[in-house]
């Protein structure tokens, strides 16, 4: 398993508030091979938000403490390696779509401007020089890509200007600005009505397919899982109960939890029942 | 159809810069504010050019036109000791503009970076400035400016370091409510994730969310300083003759009421003019923008 792109052995992580100490995630395991797409689910409160941002880097310490452990990111552990460094990974080897496209952009900046400050900064850490009008060219591109029929209206648009559709698709070509192996998506879409979730996922996924990149998709909805990844962990109270590859695991779940979560997903067809996961408490 | 489709598609190319401008310019207060304003600011800075008796700013006397009616020679009449009332008027202007400029140029950005700081950083950082804040707006500013003006020898320094000692709380209360908003957004956590400097989040990301409400707060303002500026001349505590200002010269008619009103009303009336030009400005920059809790 030393081949993957990101590793994660037995990783502790606790939460500590009113002197009262939380375990969140008790010994998670996960490992992401290059190219792949990797699926992270399991209801609200079981860990995955919290794997995320320790991978991530963020966090906030020290309210939250990592306490066992270890990460390695392409060989190099996370862990341990600088603060500067670890800076310099975020948003150009592993970058992150941000769920609410509402809110992830600053109101009062252009499209482009926004871009083109991410870059700026991208650039600098890595020790990159670039002149403005390079970095135009390459927003633009990066636009292209995530199929914006009017890149240059976009690049000067402010997001008020824009649809949620459009605003999530920038989302994503602002966090493949900079080329990362990794992109970690955080609920894509929750945000956007079925039909337009629907296209962005479709579109991550060929783009992530199109450009070799490794996608961890974290979600509770199990129709994406599905639509999407190759393999899926599952999670609950911070534990990784199972794990296996989608088909597999949607075929033949092992865990009462996984079944349960299987079966709790809404159906159109068939009588209307909403099961819960409740039993599983 | 090809012709119909770029008509349709033209409006969105024009310039946010030009959207802006023909929104501003089809406010009617913004216009007349606008206008105000810059009638005033030319007049002030042209001060020697357009008035009739320049020397008459300073200890002239001339007891012959003394207490003349306003008339082609004296636009605003004459005073007690028969100066070109229109003159002072103008020069008054001046000063009470620089007043405001002062003022605001301290007060201002001084409030904007403590209500960041304290709006960011919370903490110990947000007590120490809110609590200061919140104390010197417990007691009324005219009060307060007014002690801080009589303790201090009165000139035109000591009001504008008095208003603006008691202005910049404004606007750190301002600045601290939209930071406190602006930073919980998720760009903000981004721009962290991204390893920006704290400079750069503080004033190139929240900073620019403040600005429109920055801008009708200030235009508002420099009425009210300017009306705060000249109650202080009024009262005797501000500035001293016989260097013209719209406070002193409204205080020193007022014992010449009613009879010889214009020494005391037309200079009231400029007054009015220039701190009726901001709050309209104040005005139409806030439907501009759309801006609501400011005052």
């Amino acid at each position: 398993m030393s081949s993957a792109l990101l590793s994660v052995r037995d990783l502790h992580v606790d939460f500590t508030t009113y002197n009262q100490t939380h375990k969140v995630l008790k010994g998670i395991n996960l490992d992401i091979p290059p190219h792949s797409q990797i699926a992270l689910v399991g209801e609200s409160g079981s860990g995955k938000t919290v794997t995320m941002k320790a991978i991530m880097g963020l966090l906030r310490q020290p309210l939250a403490r990592i306490t066992a452990g270890e990460m390695y990111y392409d060989g190099r552990d996370l862990l341990t390696m600088p603060d500067k460094e670890r800076v310099a990974l975020r948003g150009t080897a592993m970058s992150m779509i941000f769920q609410d496209p509402m809110t992830s952009l600053n109101p009062v900046f252009t499209i482009g401007d926004q871009m083109r400050t991410i870059l700026k900064y991208a650039d600098r850490r890595l020790g990159r020089t670039r002149s403005a009008r390079e970095r135009k060219v390459r927003v633009l591109e990066v636009l292209g890509q995530v199929r914006m029929r009017d890149p240059e209206r976009v690049f000067q648009s402010y997001p008020i200007m824009l649809s949620g559709g459009m605003r999530q698709r920038v989302l994503i070509a602002m966090a493949l600005l900079s080329e990362p192996k990794l992109l970690i998506a955080d609920e894509p879409g929750t945000a956007l009505d079925v039909t337009t979730q629907a296209q962005i996922l479709k579109l991550m996924k060929d783009l992530v397919e199109e450009r070799g990149l490794a996608l961890l998709m974290i979600t509770h909805n199990l129709g994406v899982v599905r639509e999407t990844c190759s393999y899926v962990y599952v999670m609950n109270k911070g534990v990784v109960v199972e794990h296996g590859s989608t088909a597999d695991l949607f075929a033949a779940p092992q865990e009462d939890y996984t079944k349960a979560l299987i079966a709790a997903v809404p159906r159109l067809t068939g009588e209307t029942r909403f099961g819960t996961v409740e039993a599983m408490r | 159809m090809a012709h119909l489709s770029e008509l349709a598609a033209e409006p969105q190319r024009l310039s946010n810069a030009y959207q802006n401008w023909y929104r501003f310019s089809r406010n009617p207060s913004a216009v007349i504010g606008t206008a105000i304003v810059i009638i005033c600011i030319l007049t002030a800075i042209f001060a020697p050019l357009i008035t009739p008796y320049p020397e008459h700013v300073g200890a002239v006397v001339n007891f012959r036109e003394r207490h003349l009616p306003p008339s082609a020679d004296y636009w605003f009449g004459t005073d007690n000791v028969g100066r070109d009332i229109f003159t002072r008027v103008v020069f008054g202007m001046r000063i009470s503009l620089l007043l405001a400029l002062v003022v605001l140029a301290t007060a201002v950005p001084v409030g904007t970076v403590l209500g960041l700081l304290a709006g960011y950083y919370g903490g110990w950082v947000e007590i120490v400035i809110m609590r200061f804040t919140d104390i010197a707006l417990a007691i009324p500013g005219l009060v307060m400016v007014m002690a801080v003006a009589a303790v201090l020898s009165p000139d035109l320094l000591t009001s504008m370091i008095a208003i603006a000692a008691l202005w910049w709380t404004w606007h750190a209360r301002l600045i601290y409510s939209i930071t406190r908003q602006t930073r919980v957004q998720d760009y903000i956590e981004a721009a962290e994730t991204l390893g920006a400097s704290k400079f750069h989040i503080l004033f190139r990301e929240i900073l620019p969310n403040c600005v429109s409400a920055l801008a009708v707060k200030t235009s508002l303002d420099a009425g009210f300083v300017i009306l705060i500026g000249s109650t202080l001349s009024f009262l005797g505590l501000g500035i001293q003759p016989p260097t013209p200002d719209l406070g002193t010269m409204v205080a020193s008619g007022a014992a010449f009421l009613p009879s010889y009103w214009w020494e005391s009303v037309l200079p009231g009336c400029a007054i009015l003019f220039v701190s009726l030009g901001f709050n309209l400005l104040g005005d139409g920059l806030r439907d501009m923008f759309d801006v609501e809790d400011v005052r």
